[in-house]
């Protein structure tokens, strides 16, 4: 399946039809454990946009002389390689924000997201294209995780980014690792319903 | 097939009760009416909690406390001070030099007054209970740091498999074959490949390629040698890989720098709660089926939902501490 789709569409469609988080729900350990300020949920998300499109780069290059037998192993062990790369480089120049995330960076591994773009994309487009897609993918998840950690932060410490925003703190339990649980179910549920009004007013129309 | 999976149902249903009667009954070990415990804190303290409040001067008085390990009584431990806590329950002793936790240590208190009352001179033995250790981190990793509900680890599998009671129990007890062997494997290679020739930094790549090893070998002896559990349980193989507990227990082996027993019990306690997590979710979401949901909740919001009240509900299990 090769793509005819611009660099622009390619990226839209990595940020809304297929978002990772809302729309594709992989790679949930992650918005669920660490969104819960923006400034983690920036960190991860630049960190994965990094990941996503090195490895969409790398396998689109030698996406030839993989034996189709062993591609999924390839894919695994790229993918290991560039997070390693990632995980050495923000040891080395972010460490607080490195301590924050924990093991969360070494586990961008098995985010099943990045495995899925390239087996599904990566494989089989150019490098260019493929570029785009991972950017559009890392944008997507990026978007995702600082939306919840918006929403996380303001709701349970009245801040965004540090800042005080609103003087108080409406409700201290999203502040709390565990609310990612509820903030995650609640905004699936928001882009469900975007999704059923839009179908229904399509209808309406035909 | 479904003889096999019952018989899984009830080594769980049977296992885990046992696990926590034998951690409970290991953790109290009272040796005298009076003084109820006696252990080790940080590397210089020794802790004993007393049934009712001591008096205060007779319990900074560091002459009425006599210290030894115990092959050697001649040579008694310096204690620098003796510190009643805030209740005058429990009085923490603080040596001067760090103490040998392997070793028994004899505690030798001398004529204890409380409320006015003298009641006598204890003897008392200071040891750590190694099997308790143990315990206490299978328990950890199972209940109290269970890893999805208090860590947020491997939810896609979770929320993929955790539809059907079946689906879930097949999923937990591949997952916890599978992470058993690939741990234990991960650990070896650790200790004496990775740490002795410096090669830290390829511990992700390593560790991924092993995970999928083992999966590939597992899948390969299954195959030959139980095809009726092959069947059953085959299916689950593939998924094992996706999840990241499988590779946050051999990343977090090589951080607390566990032993060869505590890596098993890390590993074990890591499966087994993976298992009581999908079975729990799975029984509720076998009842949501029938639930009237709101359309635009049904499916995977709902499910987040839940696991959310779940994830309150393990909250309880912080802070707890067994030994």
């Amino acid at each position: 399946m090769k793509t005819t789709k611009s660099p622009s569409q390619l990226v839209l469609n990595g940020l809304l039809n297929e978002n990772p988080i809302f729309r594709l729900a992989l790679s949930m350990c992650p918005a669920v454990g660490i969104s819960t300020t923006v400034m983690n949920g920036l960190m991860l998300g630049v960190a994965v946009l990094f990941v996503q499109v090195c490895s969409s780069c790398t396998i689109a290059i030698i996406k030839d002389y993989i034996h189709p037998r062993i591609r999924i192993p390839t894919y695994t062990l790229t993918i290991a390689t560039w997070v390693t790369v990632i995980d050495l480089v923000l040891s080395a120049y972010a460490p607080v924000a490195y301590k924050a995330m924990g093991i969360f960076i070494k586990l961008i591994v098995a985010f099943a997201i990045i495995t899925m773009r390239l087996e599904v994309f990566a494989c089989k487009n150019t490098v260019t294209k493929s570029f785009w897609d991972g950017m559009g993918m890392g944008l997507g998840f990026m978007f995702g995780m600082v939306t919840l950690g918006c929403i996380r932060e303001l709701l349970g410490m009245g801040t965004l980014l540090g800042h005080d925003v609103l003087g108080f703190r409406p409700l201290l339990f999203f502040a709390l690792p565990l609310a990612g649980f509820f903030c995650v179910g609640f905004m699936m549920a928001v882009f469900n319903y975007v999704e059923l009004v839009f179908n229904r007013r399509k209808e309406k129309r035909a | 097939m479904m003889g096999s999976l019952k018989r899984h149902t009830l080594f769980v249903c049977w296992f885990i009760p046992l696990m926590i009667a034998l951690s409970l009954s290991a953790g109290c070990n009272s040796e005298h009416r009076f003084v109820t415990k006696t252990t080790f804190k940080g590397t210089h303290n020794i802790v004993i909690t007393f049934a009712a409040p001591v008096d205060e001067a007779w319990a900074r008085d560091i002459s009425n406390y006599k210290v030894y390990e115990e092959p050697d009584p001649d040579i008694l431990l310096k204690i620098a001070k003796a510190i009643p806590g805030r209740n005058r329950k429990t009085v923490t002793l603080h040596f001067e030099e760090e103490l040998n936790q392997d070793r028994p240590h004899v505690l030798n208190v001398a004529d204890i007054i409380s409320e006015g009352r003298s009641l006598g001179t204890e003897i008392l033995k200071v040891k750590k209970l190694y099997l308790g250790f143990l315990f206490s981190i299978l328990i950890g990793a199972m209940l109290i740091n269970n890893f999805v509900f208090t860590k947020y680890l491997g939810l896609c599998v979770f929320f993929g498999t955790s539809q059907k009671k079946s689906t879930a129990v097949g999923m937990g007890v591949t997952f916890t074959i599978v992470i058993v062997a690939s741990a234990m494997m991960s650990w070896l290679l650790y200790q004496f490949v990775l740490k002795p020739f410096q090669l830290d930094y390829l511990q992700i790549i390593v560790f991924i390629g092993l995970v999928s090893l083992s999966v590939q070998a597992v899948d390969t002896i299954l195959r030959k040698i139980n095809p009726a559990l092959f069947k059953a349980f085959g299916v689950y193989l593939v998924l094992v890989i996706a999840n990241c507990i499988i590779l946050a227990v051999p990343l977090m082996l090589a951080d607390n720098e566990y032993n060869a027993w505590e890596s098993l019990m890390l590993a074990l306690g890591a499966g087994l709660g993976f298992l009581v997590s999908l079975f729990l979710m799975s029984s509720v979401r076998e009842r949501l089926e029938l639930a009237n949901v709101p359309p635009t909740y049904r499916g995977l919001p709902i499910a987040f939902v839940v696991a959310g009240l779940f994830a309150l509900a393990f909250l309880g299990f912080s802070g707890m501490s067994i030994f």
